[in-house]
Protein backbone atom coordinates (compact mmCIF):
# COMPACT_ATOMS: atom_id res chain seq x y z
CA UNK A 1 0.00 0.00 0.00
CA UNK A 2 2.76 2.43 0.97
CA UNK A 3 5.00 1.14 -1.84
CA UNK A 4 2.11 1.71 -4.23
CA UNK A 5 1.61 5.28 -3.02
CA UNK A 6 5.33 6.01 -3.40
CA UNK A 7 5.27 4.60 -6.94
CA UNK A 8 2.22 6.68 -7.84
CA UNK A 9 3.81 9.86 -6.45
CA UNK A 10 7.04 9.11 -8.37
CA UNK A 11 5.04 8.62 -11.57
CA UNK A 12 3.27 11.91 -10.86
CA UNK A 13 6.65 13.68 -10.74
CA UNK A 14 7.69 11.87 -13.94
CA UNK A 15 4.46 12.93 -15.67
CA UNK A 16 5.15 16.57 -14.87
CA UNK A 17 8.77 16.23 -15.95
CA UNK A 18 7.90 14.91 -19.41
CA UNK A 19 5.14 17.49 -19.74
CA UNK A 20 7.68 20.23 -19.13
CA UNK A 21 10.35 18.63 -21.32
CA UNK A 22 8.33 17.48 -24.32
CA UNK A 23 5.17 19.55 -24.13
CA UNK A 24 3.18 16.33 -24.21
CA UNK A 25 2.67 14.19 -21.18
CA UNK A 26 0.75 14.73 -18.06
CA UNK A 27 -2.26 12.73 -19.15
CA UNK A 28 -0.30 10.22 -21.15
CA UNK A 29 1.38 9.11 -17.90
CA UNK A 30 -1.51 9.87 -15.51
CA UNK A 31 -4.01 7.58 -17.25
CA UNK A 32 -1.89 4.37 -17.22
CA UNK A 33 -0.76 5.16 -13.65
CA UNK A 34 -4.35 5.43 -12.49
CA UNK A 35 -5.68 2.48 -14.48
CA UNK A 36 -2.83 -0.04 -14.50
CA UNK A 37 -1.30 0.66 -11.07
CA UNK A 38 -4.20 1.97 -9.00
CA UNK A 39 -6.77 -0.17 -10.81
CA UNK A 40 -9.26 2.57 -11.69
CA UNK A 41 -11.67 1.86 -14.54
CA UNK A 42 -10.45 3.39 -17.81
CA UNK A 43 -13.27 5.97 -17.80
CA UNK A 44 -12.52 7.04 -14.22
CA UNK A 45 -8.77 7.12 -14.90
CA UNK A 46 -9.32 9.47 -17.84
CA UNK A 47 -11.69 11.75 -15.92
CA UNK A 48 -9.34 11.89 -12.92
CA UNK A 49 -6.34 12.53 -15.18
CA UNK A 50 -8.11 15.60 -16.62
CA UNK A 51 -8.46 17.08 -13.15
CA UNK A 52 -4.78 16.43 -12.38
CA UNK A 53 -3.79 18.11 -15.66
CA UNK A 54 -5.38 21.47 -14.72
CA UNK A 55 -2.79 22.63 -12.12
CA UNK A 56 0.11 21.11 -14.06
CA UNK A 57 -0.79 22.92 -17.30
CA UNK A 58 -1.51 26.13 -15.37
CA UNK A 59 1.91 26.03 -13.70
CA UNK A 60 3.70 25.06 -16.92
CA UNK A 61 2.14 27.84 -18.96
CA UNK A 62 2.73 30.37 -16.18
CA UNK A 63 6.47 29.49 -16.25
CA UNK A 64 6.55 29.80 -20.05
CA UNK A 65 4.46 32.97 -20.05
CA UNK A 66 7.32 34.70 -18.31
CA UNK A 67 9.47 33.85 -21.34
CA UNK A 68 6.79 35.48 -23.49
CA UNK A 69 6.05 32.47 -25.67
CA UNK A 70 2.32 32.08 -24.94
CA UNK A 71 0.03 33.71 -27.55
CA UNK A 72 -2.92 34.50 -25.34
CA UNK A 73 -5.47 35.39 -28.02
CA UNK A 74 -4.99 32.10 -29.85
CA UNK A 75 -4.86 30.10 -26.61
CA UNK A 76 -8.13 31.75 -25.55
CA UNK A 77 -9.93 30.86 -28.78
CA UNK A 78 -8.70 27.26 -28.75
CA UNK A 79 -9.58 26.95 -25.06
CA UNK A 80 -13.09 28.35 -25.47
CA UNK A 81 -13.98 26.10 -28.41
CA UNK A 82 -12.39 23.06 -26.77
CA UNK A 83 -14.48 23.61 -23.62
CA UNK A 84 -17.63 22.96 -25.65
CA UNK A 85 -16.29 19.87 -27.43
CA UNK A 86 -14.84 18.56 -24.16
CA UNK A 87 -18.37 18.37 -22.74
CA UNK A 88 -19.48 16.43 -25.83
CA UNK A 89 -16.46 14.16 -25.54
CA UNK A 90 -17.23 13.42 -21.90
CA UNK A 91 -20.75 12.30 -22.80
CA UNK A 92 -19.36 10.05 -25.55
CA UNK A 93 -16.71 8.58 -23.24
CA UNK A 94 -19.31 7.97 -20.55
CA UNK A 95 -21.39 5.92 -22.98
CA UNK A 96 -18.49 4.07 -24.61
CA UNK A 97 -17.52 0.52 -23.60
CA UNK A 98 -14.46 0.21 -21.32
CA UNK A 99 -12.51 -1.93 -23.79
CA UNK A 100 -12.96 0.59 -26.59
CA UNK A 101 -11.72 3.45 -24.40
CA UNK A 102 -8.69 1.42 -23.38
CA UNK A 103 -7.83 0.37 -26.93
CA UNK A 104 -8.29 3.96 -28.13
CA UNK A 105 -5.93 5.20 -25.45
CA UNK A 106 -3.31 2.58 -26.37
CA UNK A 107 -3.49 3.75 -30.01
CA UNK A 108 -3.06 7.34 -28.84
CA UNK A 109 0.12 6.28 -26.99
CA UNK A 110 1.50 4.70 -30.16
CA UNK A 111 0.66 7.82 -32.20
CA UNK A 112 2.35 10.00 -29.59
CA UNK A 113 5.48 7.83 -29.66
CA UNK A 114 5.60 8.07 -33.47
CA UNK A 115 5.18 11.82 -33.37
CA UNK A 116 7.96 12.26 -30.78
CA UNK A 117 10.37 10.22 -32.88
CA UNK A 118 9.46 12.18 -36.03
CA UNK A 119 9.96 15.44 -34.16
CA UNK A 120 13.38 14.36 -32.85
CA UNK A 121 14.37 13.31 -36.36
CA UNK A 122 13.40 16.70 -37.80
CA UNK A 123 15.32 18.47 -35.05
CA UNK A 124 18.30 16.21 -35.83
CA UNK A 125 18.14 17.09 -39.55
CA UNK A 126 18.47 20.74 -38.72
CA UNK A 127 21.66 20.18 -36.77
CA UNK A 128 21.53 21.40 -33.20
CA UNK A 129 17.75 21.49 -33.25
CA UNK A 130 15.46 22.94 -30.65
CA UNK B 1 14.60 26.77 -35.65
CA UNK B 2 16.99 27.19 -38.52
CA UNK B 3 14.37 26.19 -41.06
CA UNK B 4 11.85 28.79 -39.91
CA UNK B 5 14.51 31.47 -40.05
CA UNK B 6 15.21 30.79 -43.69
CA UNK B 7 11.49 30.76 -44.47
CA UNK B 8 10.79 34.04 -42.77
CA UNK B 9 13.94 35.77 -43.98
CA UNK B 10 12.29 36.56 -47.32
CA UNK B 11 9.15 37.83 -45.64
CA UNK B 12 9.93 40.57 -43.10
CA UNK B 13 6.31 40.87 -41.93
CA UNK B 14 6.51 37.46 -40.28
CA UNK B 15 10.14 37.56 -39.24
CA UNK B 16 9.65 38.85 -35.70
CA UNK B 17 6.11 37.77 -34.89
CA UNK B 18 4.35 34.99 -36.82
CA UNK B 19 0.83 35.99 -37.82
CA UNK B 20 -2.03 35.34 -35.44
CA UNK B 21 -4.11 32.31 -36.37
CA UNK B 22 -7.32 32.54 -38.39
CA UNK B 23 -10.45 32.16 -36.31
CA UNK B 24 -11.75 29.12 -38.22
CA UNK B 25 -8.42 27.32 -38.02
CA UNK B 26 -8.12 27.93 -34.29
CA UNK B 27 -11.73 26.80 -33.79
CA UNK B 28 -11.04 23.50 -35.58
CA UNK B 29 -7.94 22.96 -33.43
CA UNK B 30 -10.00 23.68 -30.30
CA UNK B 31 -12.75 21.29 -31.39
CA UNK B 32 -10.25 18.45 -31.86
CA UNK B 33 -8.50 19.25 -28.59
CA UNK B 34 -11.70 19.11 -26.53
CA UNK B 35 -12.77 15.77 -27.99
CA UNK B 36 -9.33 14.25 -27.45
CA UNK B 37 -9.21 15.51 -23.89
CA UNK B 38 -12.53 14.10 -22.74
CA UNK B 39 -12.30 10.86 -24.71
CA UNK B 40 -8.74 9.99 -23.66
CA UNK B 41 -8.05 11.95 -20.49
CA UNK B 42 -5.13 13.85 -22.00
CA UNK B 43 -4.71 17.56 -22.47
CA UNK B 44 -4.86 17.51 -26.24
CA UNK B 45 -1.34 18.85 -26.74
CA UNK B 46 -0.65 15.87 -28.96
CA UNK B 47 -2.99 17.38 -31.59
CA UNK B 48 -2.75 21.08 -30.70
CA UNK B 49 1.05 21.38 -30.93
CA UNK B 50 1.49 19.86 -34.43
CA UNK B 51 -1.61 21.65 -35.76
CA UNK B 52 -0.35 25.04 -34.53
CA UNK B 53 2.99 24.36 -36.22
CA UNK B 54 1.48 23.09 -39.49
CA UNK B 55 -1.56 25.33 -39.89
CA UNK B 56 -0.66 28.52 -38.05
CA UNK B 57 3.12 28.43 -38.62
CA UNK B 58 4.03 28.58 -34.96
CA UNK B 59 7.55 27.61 -33.97
CA UNK B 60 7.79 24.62 -31.64
CA UNK B 61 8.35 26.68 -28.52
CA UNK B 62 5.39 29.01 -29.00
CA UNK B 63 3.20 26.05 -30.01
CA UNK B 64 4.04 24.16 -26.82
CA UNK B 65 3.51 27.17 -24.57
CA UNK B 66 0.25 28.26 -26.21
CA UNK B 67 -1.07 24.70 -26.23
CA UNK B 68 -0.34 24.39 -22.51
CA UNK B 69 -2.30 27.58 -21.77
CA UNK B 70 -5.30 26.39 -23.83
CA UNK B 71 -5.19 23.00 -22.08
CA UNK B 72 -5.94 24.62 -18.72
CA UNK B 73 -9.38 25.57 -20.07
CA UNK B 74 -9.86 22.29 -21.99
CA UNK B 75 -9.03 20.10 -19.01
CA UNK B 76 -11.12 22.19 -16.60
CA UNK B 77 -14.18 21.89 -18.87
CA UNK B 78 -13.59 18.15 -19.33
CA UNK B 79 -13.21 17.70 -15.57
CA UNK B 80 -16.45 19.59 -14.91
CA UNK B 81 -18.37 17.43 -17.39
CA UNK B 82 -16.87 14.17 -16.11
CA UNK B 83 -17.43 15.40 -12.54
CA UNK B 84 -21.15 15.83 -13.16
CA UNK B 85 -21.21 12.32 -14.64
CA UNK B 86 -19.55 11.03 -11.45
CA UNK B 87 -16.33 9.77 -13.06
CA UNK B 88 -13.74 11.90 -11.23
CA UNK B 89 -11.83 10.56 -8.19
CA UNK B 90 -10.94 13.88 -6.58
CA UNK B 91 -8.45 12.74 -3.91
CA UNK B 92 -6.62 10.44 -6.32
CA UNK B 93 -6.15 13.33 -8.75
CA UNK B 94 -4.27 15.21 -6.02
CA UNK B 95 -2.03 12.16 -5.44
CA UNK B 96 -0.64 12.39 -9.00
CA UNK B 97 -1.33 16.06 -9.75
CA UNK B 98 0.57 17.65 -6.87
CA UNK B 99 3.82 15.68 -7.46
CA UNK B 100 3.46 16.48 -11.16
CA UNK B 101 3.52 20.20 -10.39
CA UNK B 102 7.02 19.75 -8.95
CA UNK B 103 7.96 17.72 -12.02
CA UNK B 104 6.72 20.23 -14.58
CA UNK B 105 8.66 23.07 -12.98
CA UNK B 106 11.83 20.96 -13.19
CA UNK B 107 11.04 19.88 -16.77
CA UNK B 108 10.57 23.42 -18.02
CA UNK B 109 13.82 24.48 -16.31
CA UNK B 110 15.75 21.53 -17.79
CA UNK B 111 14.31 21.86 -21.28
CA UNK B 112 17.07 24.05 -22.70
CA UNK B 113 19.88 22.22 -20.95
CA UNK B 114 19.39 18.59 -21.87
CA UNK B 115 20.10 17.19 -25.30
CA UNK B 116 16.78 15.52 -25.72
CA UNK B 117 17.24 13.24 -28.71
CA UNK B 118 18.12 10.11 -26.76
CA UNK B 119 15.62 11.15 -24.10
CA UNK B 120 12.87 11.47 -26.70
CA UNK B 121 13.58 8.02 -28.12
CA UNK B 122 13.61 6.54 -24.64
CA UNK B 123 10.30 8.16 -23.78
CA UNK B 124 8.78 6.99 -27.09
CA UNK B 125 9.89 3.42 -26.36
CA UNK B 126 8.30 3.63 -22.90
CA UNK B 127 5.01 4.78 -24.44
CA UNK B 128 5.02 1.82 -26.84
CA UNK B 129 5.61 -0.55 -23.91
CA UNK B 130 2.72 0.99 -21.95
CA UNK B 131 0.47 0.76 -25.03
CA UNK B 132 1.24 -2.96 -25.40
CA UNK B 133 0.56 -3.51 -21.70
CA UNK B 134 -2.80 -1.75 -21.99
CA UNK B 135 -3.82 -3.71 -25.09
CA UNK B 136 -3.26 -7.00 -23.23
CA UNK B 137 -6.37 -8.25 -21.45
Amino acid sequence: MIAEAVLVIALGVAAGLVAGLFGVGGGIIFVPTLSVILGLAQLDAEATSLLAIVPVAALGSWRQARAGTVRWRDAGIIGAVSAASAVGGALLADAAPERLLRAGFALLLLATAAQLVARARRAGDRGAGS
Amino acid sequence: MRRSETVTASDPSTASAPRAGGLATLAVIGLAAGLMASLFGVGGGIVVVPLLILLVRYDARAATATSLAAIVVTAAAGTAAHGVLGNVHWGTAALVGIPAMAGVAAGVALKDRVSNRALTHGFAALLVAVAVRMLLP
